[in-house]
């Protein structure tokens, strides 16, 4: 009876590592694959930077995420060790140039790490004695506290101007140049991969186990033997470092630092993206880095508001998805596994079409406001269909669709939560769902 | 020998009132030792000041001789002494297995290595994984801890506090609010649990009480009034006057 009840459990924890096993490394395989390839497909310029800019922001947020989700810490001012990454590596550029240290342009986001990570080593002792807001409160005014510095002392900050630097001057290594932004992207996209296999493995660390228990419940921490203050310490200056080598991939990529990277706008950004993506699970801040960035491009030259969508986006994700776009694919494992996804499918697809049209005519609302406001009344074109935002008959579309998107959405979304239910209760009858 | 736990003296004001006055209380080595007294006695509150959750105004408190009161809780855990919950107090959004080899890390040495990947520790998998089939939650390792009926969450609490391979455990209700059913099993495991060990333990049912402690000790108003053998208990005149006696109403 006892040896039964040891041996079941213990079997099915070796099947379930090993299939486990194989799924993740294939996961980490593909993601290195589309990097590889990306460029391949996509080969334009605009492409490019893109890409480059994406692959910084997720070193980025996944640094924040050390932070956020894994040792719930809401920092205001992580943007700081990014910054401080970003002149550090060009500081770092500049000195082997006139030097002739015969470091190579990959090596110099190890330096950014290592700007970020210093300064996290000696403010992170004070601000990480305690949790909850008085940490967030007093990354706020560290994070105000630098970037002011940062204006005063010129010879470190450059300036309004900041510090630039040449990466191309630097000694090549495998006859790499990196003049072209192909080469770039490919320094970023290694980077990356390194940066995301070491943040990963941290989760997987007695550090990492121990950050999340602090997470939970500082107070229990301590009477397992741990100082939650001293793991608190250790993530923030994890966090620093990380945001270092992101902040030391931009100042290779811009061949410049200045004062905007260590900012109040960086600091929130990295802040939605993350929050966006989903803090509970170490994808979730890769998938908001991508859209957030995606967005800030894409969204910046079709419209001049882009922030306010930015803002929409975020009050709607915060009300609706608690766990970001992440919560929101993970819930569907249970269902995925007890094989009931397909019974929610169509009412998601019912329930899209009115939604859509809520989107749509919230977006002529805030355009023609906008647009007529700003005096420019150039056309809005939604879908191929151009709209003048002056016009009585935008207007009519716009009240049309929101109100009548709204209401259909409300009932179509009432059955997408009768099916969801009727799923997850099979779920869990089957026993997918606890 | 000297005792595993010893308290001297001491006072504890919140404010201007006296909570615990002048408190003595001496736990041998290996002893089960329980407090009892009624609501609002003080008894977490003592537990509190063994631990180093709250400092003594005044007193000392000694564990296997070295003096603690003063130390902070995990340097009290790391000498050896560990304690559980009266209101459950465990990692909600960490799976049980989680909860349980968290507090398994310290114990084996693991400290806050961030060079060693967890899930490849044997010594730390198997002491969970055992510590999992004690508290008879292997069944449920990968649910979140907040997911967990109350009576689970009970013995995750204990699972907690033993895991750490302390000398000295103090449970703090233990059975709290459970069935008759499950109050036994909780009793069978934590005299399993706590085989070779000290014992302090607050506990309300005085059948458990009497069937499970060497020694009891009584707190009325932040005092102990009686310490000695469950017969000795029975019988003070002092005890059944201020506690067994409205018990028994
Ligand atoms: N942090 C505190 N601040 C003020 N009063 C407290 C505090 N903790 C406990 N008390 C008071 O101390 C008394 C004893 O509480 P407690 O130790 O929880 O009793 P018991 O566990 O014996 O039921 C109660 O009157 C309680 O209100
Ligand atoms: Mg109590």
């Amino acid at each position: 009876m006892n040896a039964k009840m040891t041996s079941t459990p213990t079997s099915k924890i070796v099947d379930t590592t090993v299939g486990d096993g194989l799924r993740f490394y294939g996961i980490w395989l593909a993601g290195i694959a589309v990097l590889i390839v990306l460029p391949l497909i996509f080969s334009s310029g605009g492409s490019l930077t893109s890409f480059s800019l994406i692959g910084i922001a997720i070193v980025f947020a996944l640094s924040y995420n050390i932070l956020l989700g894994q040792t719930g810490l809401l920092s205001f001012g992580h943007a700081v060790h990014y910054g401080l990454g970003g002149f550090a590596a060009c500081h770092m550029m500049n000195a082997v140039v006139s030097h002739g240290w015969p470091i190579p342009l990959p090596f110099i986001p190890l330096f950014g790490g290592l700007g970020g990570l210093a300064f996290a080593l000696v403010i992170g002792w004070v601000m990480t004695k305690r949790a909850g807001t008085v940490f967030s409160m007093i990354s706020l005014g560290i994070a105000e506290l630098v970037a002011s510095s940062s204006l005063i002392l010129r010879s470190v900050f450059g300036g309004e101007s900041g510090i630039s630097t040449d990466r191309t001057s630097l000694p090549k290594i495998l006859g790499l140049s990196f003049g072209p932004q192909l080469q770039v992207y490919y320094l970023i996209a290694f980077w990356l991969v390194i940066s995301a296999i070491a943040m990963y493995a941290l989760t997987r660390t007695p550090l990492g186990r121990i950050s999340n228990a602090v997470r939970d419940n500082p107070e229990r921490v301590q009477f397992i033997g741990y100082d939650p203050h001293v793991v608190r310490y250790i993530a923030f200056c994890f966090a620093g470092f990380f945001a270092g080598v992101a902040g030391g991939l931009a100042a290779i990529n811009f061949e410049i630092a200045n004062a905007a990277y260590l900012g109040a706008i960086q600091s929130g950004l990295v802040l939605f993206s993350t929050f966006i993506g989903g803090v509970a699970f170490f994808f979730g801040p890769i998938l908001g880095a991508i859209l957030v960035t995606y967005l800030q491009l894409g969204l910046t030259s079709v419209t001049g508001v882009w922030q306010l969508y930015f803002g929409i986006i975020f009050i709607g994700i915060v009300m609706l998805s608690p766990g970001g776009i992440a919560g929101l694919i993970m819930m569907h494992r249970p269902l995925v596994r007890a094989g009931t996804l397909p019974t929610v499918i169509p009412s998601y697809l019912l329930a899209a079409v009115p939604t859509l049209a809520l989107a749509c005519g919230v977006i002529l609302t805030i355009e023609s406001i906008a647009r007529t406001h700003s005096g420019q009344g150039s056309p809005i074109n939604l879908f191929g269909v151009a709209f003048s935002p002056a016009s009585p008959v935008t207007w009519a579309s716009a009240a049309i669709l929101v109100a009548g998107g709204f209401f259909v959405a409300r009932l179509s979304w009432r059955r997408v939560g009768e099916a969801w239910d009727r799923a997850t209760t099979i779920a869990r009858d089957r026993g997918y769902l606890a | 020998m000297t005792a595993a736990i010893e308290v001297r003296a001491v006072e504890k004001r919140f404010g201007n009132v006296g909570i615990i006055r002048d408190l003595n209380l001496s736990v041998a080595q290996g002893e089960r030792h329980a407090i009892i007294g009624p609501n609002g006695a003080g008894k977490s509150t003592t537990f509190n000041l063994i631990s180093g959750h709250i400092k003594p105004t005044s007193g000392e408190v000694r564990l296997n001789g070295d003096v603690i009161s003063g130390l902070r809780p995990f340097e009290i855990n790391r000498r050896g002494l560990s304690r559980s919950f009266q209101v459950t107090n465990v990692f909600a959004r960490m799976s049980v297995w989680e909860n349980v080899r968290c507090a398994v890390l310290w114990a084996t040495g693991h400290r806050y290595a961030f060079w060693k990947n967890v899930d490849s520790l044997s010594e730390v998998r198997e002491r969970t994984a055992q510590i999992l089939d004690d508290i008879h939650l292997t069944h449920r390792r990968d649910v979140p801890a907040g997911l967990l009926t109350y009576a689970e969450q009970r013995e995750l609490e204990i699972g907690i506090t033993i895991a750490g391979g302390a000398t000295v455990v103090m449970l703090d209700e233990p059975t709290a609010g459970m069935s008759h059913a499950e109050t036994e099993r909780a009793v069978s495991l934590i005299r399993r649990l706590t085989e070779g060990k000290t014992l302090v333990i607050v506990e309300h049912d005085m059948s458990v009480v009497f069937g499970l402690a060497d020694r009891i000790s009584v707190l009325v108003y932040g005092h102990i009034i009686a310490s000695g053998t469950p017969e000795e208990i029975r019988r003070d005149p002092k005890v059944k006057e201020a506690y067994l006696g409205e018990e028994a109403h």
